[in-house]
């Protein structure tokens, strides 16, 4: 065999992922099969159809943005802002160019619901960032792809050149007098290019270190130029709320939580997987679709929006449903949908101290706070887990999470920080008998060493 | 030097820009030249910086910053395996661990006949695949229980005409 035929036997089918039948009325991924990514079968799904009603009927600019305004469309990259306010901000009659991008830098922990778009039904992040520049005026994208998919963006590129030759894409599209180019770009590896403005310094070719706002990338994007940036599944929605309008959409989901969802369920669920349901659906039911806990064990604790979002209590999750609004009552974020879920074995000390290597790991400098600060939380909860932990070091981590939160140019820091303060809210008891037990074995069987000591 | 070829897929990359803004073409070049040969060599940045019309020091700011350029020369398979949270929940470290013992060599390092290099890796974007796995940058595999890491690494190995 070639070294490609042995690789060949692993790839992923998105039969376990996306193709699992176990999805509430899903837009997104309905009727997706792993071969049907094409543009025909994109076309035979009524692909295209919500641009050829913009181009047709003559939607204006304003009446595409306000059919998004109503169907409360929330950003679907973590941040959850109102989609429809957000392309209202475009100076759409600036005289120079201005830029749309798709964030497609998919590298919050727990995440892996873009890559299945863009996978396995490209054309709809096309279709919807075709609409979104026409509603905003603008002529040039870009899809900044998370360079760990290098397959999705060679299928991306594919995707594109197939919109292309169909004369979606180009110069006046369908005849009409608006012509849009769309590009991809690939990151490679940088979790911080997830971040809006330090995806914008990478777009240009520099290091990916997050720019102040203000100025905010309406004014000041790529480039220097007015720019829009959505999350691929943001666009993804966009088809389907032009075909059935903005108040269809609202009603599939709840008042303020517009729509359907996608969310990535991993850890400790029989059927790990991406699962698309309607905002406001109770988690209780998801993790039912999910096959429940691993093992029939209890489940101990959710981190409901990625590994950034505080960690909520099982008993604190049940209650939930899966929305902006109940999540962010019940003292956490819903984040980018990724659900990551850990049952009552799971030591909470050990979690944490591979989520605080990981953003020591992706800080990318700039600011001292985080810089310095998360490896300081790392080398602490580090010698906690190892046994050296001194009984001021519960404080110690809070307080300089206290320190770095707040205190940097992007929500790195604060990513660093909230989930130390929420493990030690929910667990701290864990980490006092760490503390109140010296000593203990590695699980490696070695002597501990003291932190900071390796890696 | 980059021959035609390789000028050619740049050429491609720089094409996605306005004419003034060639820099941003320097991501996808550097992994061009990563792909074509295996790293990224002071030699390949500076002329990836005569090409793209930039200081030399600008494209080593741009290799060093991302965690997936290679500077120096690595196995002939680079091996990512994912230990973040997701995936440490579901075996990604025993996979790390499972390959370290497989193949003879600890995390960072090359095994001595040059095929394999192994690496941890941050969050992938594929955690309900887990275990998973990065091969030379490009490649995903999913799901890698112990027994399809040892195909992996036997196939691999066969197909390079090395003993399994």
């Amino acid at each position: 065999m070639t070294p490609q035929q042995v690789l060949s036997q692993f790839q992923a089918t998105g039969v376990q992922t996306c193709f699992h039948g176990r999805h509430i009325e899903p837009q997104i991924y309905a009727d997706l099969n792993g071969t049907n990514w094409r543009l025909k079968d994109y076309e035979a799904r009524d692909g295209y159809a919500a641009l050829k009603k913009i181009i047709n009927d003559g939607l204006t600019q304003d009446q595409v943005i306000a059919t998004v305004k109503e169907s409360a469309l929330r950003g679907r990259g973590g941040a959850g802002f109102p989609t429809g306010l957000k392309w209202s901000f475009m100076p759409r009659q600036f005289p120079g160019q201005k830029y749309l991008v798709c964030n497609s830098d998919e590298g919050e922990p727990g995440t892996c619901k873009d890559r299945d778009i863009l996978h396995y039904n490209p054309h709809i992040v096309i279709e919807g960032m075709i609409i979104a520049a026409y509603a905003m005026g603008i002529t040039v994208g870009y899809n900044y792809i998370h360079g760990e998919i290098f397959q999705t963006y060679d299928r991306f590129e594919e995707a594109l050149e197939e919109a292309r030759a169909a004369g979606y894409l180009g110069n006046n599209i369908l005849g009409s007098n608006f012509s849009f180019q769309l590009h991809a770009f690939h990151g490679f590896g940088a979790y911080i290019c997830g971040e809006e403005t330090a995806l914008l310094e990478s777009l240009e070719g520099k290091k990916g270190q997050p720019r102040f706002k203000p100025p905010f990338p309406a004014s000041f994007g790529v480039y220097g130029k007015p720019s829009t940036i959505n999350n691929t599944e943001t666009f993804a929605a966009v088809p389907w709320i032009i075909r059935n309008g903005g108040q269809a959409y609202l009603d599939c989901g709840k008042p303020n939580n517009g729509g359907t969802k996608i969310f990535s369920v991993s850890g400790d669920v029989e059927l790990p997987g991406n699962y698309e349901v309607p905002l406001g659906t109770p988690f209780s039911k998801l993790l039912e679709l999910c096959g429940g806990v691993r093992g029939g064990r209890k489940l101990k604790a959710v981190i409901p929006g990625g590994s950034s979002a505080p960690v909520l209590p099982a008993e604190i999750m049940m209650n939930c449903t899966m929305d902006y609004d109940s999540i962010a009552k019940a003292g956490s974020m819903l984040g980018s949908g990724a659900v990551i879920v850990m049952d009552e074995t799971r030591d909470m000390v050990e979690s944490l101290l591979r989520l605080s290597y990981f953003y020591m790991h992706e800080s990318c400098g700039q600011c001292t706070p985080c810089r310095e600060g998360t490896g300081w939380l790392w080398r602490v909860v580090d010698r906690i887990h190892n046994g050296h932990g001194k009984p001021s070091d519960i404080e110690l981590l809070n307080s300089v999470a206290d320190n770095i939160q707040g205190r940097t140019i992007c929500a790195l820091g604060d990513a660093a920080a909230m989930p130390v303060r929420a493990m030690i809210k929910h667990f701290r008891h864990e980490f006092e008998a760490k503390i109140a037990r010296p000593d203990l074995p590695s699980s490696d069987g070695k002597q501990p060493v003291p932190a900071g000591a390796r890696g | 030097m980059i021959n035609e070829q390789t000028r050619s897929r740049f050429d491609r990359e720089v094409a996605k820009y306005p004419a003034e803004q060639k820099q941003s073409a320097v991501m996808a070049c550097l992994a061009i030249v990563q792909q074509e040969q295996g790293y990224v060599s002071p030699e390949a940045e500076k002329d990836i910086a005569d090409y793209l019309g930039m200081a030399p020091i600008a494209v080593h700011e741009v290799t060093t910053f991302y965690n997936m350029y290679n500077q120096r020369p690595v196995g002939k398979y680079k091996l990512n395996v994912c230990t973040n949270l997701p995936c440490q929940l579901r075996d990604g470290a025993h996979a790390l661990h499972h390959l370290e013992k497989k193949l003879g060599v600890g995390m960072g390092e090359t095994t001595p006949d040059g095929l394999f290099t192994l690496q941890q890796s941050e969050c992938l974007g594929a955690c309900a695949d887990s275990p998973v796995l990065l091969v030379n940058d490009r490649t995903m595999c999913s799901f890698m229980s112990d027994d399809k890491l040892d195909q992996l690494v036997d196939g691999l190995r066969a197909s390079e005409g090395r003993p399994a």
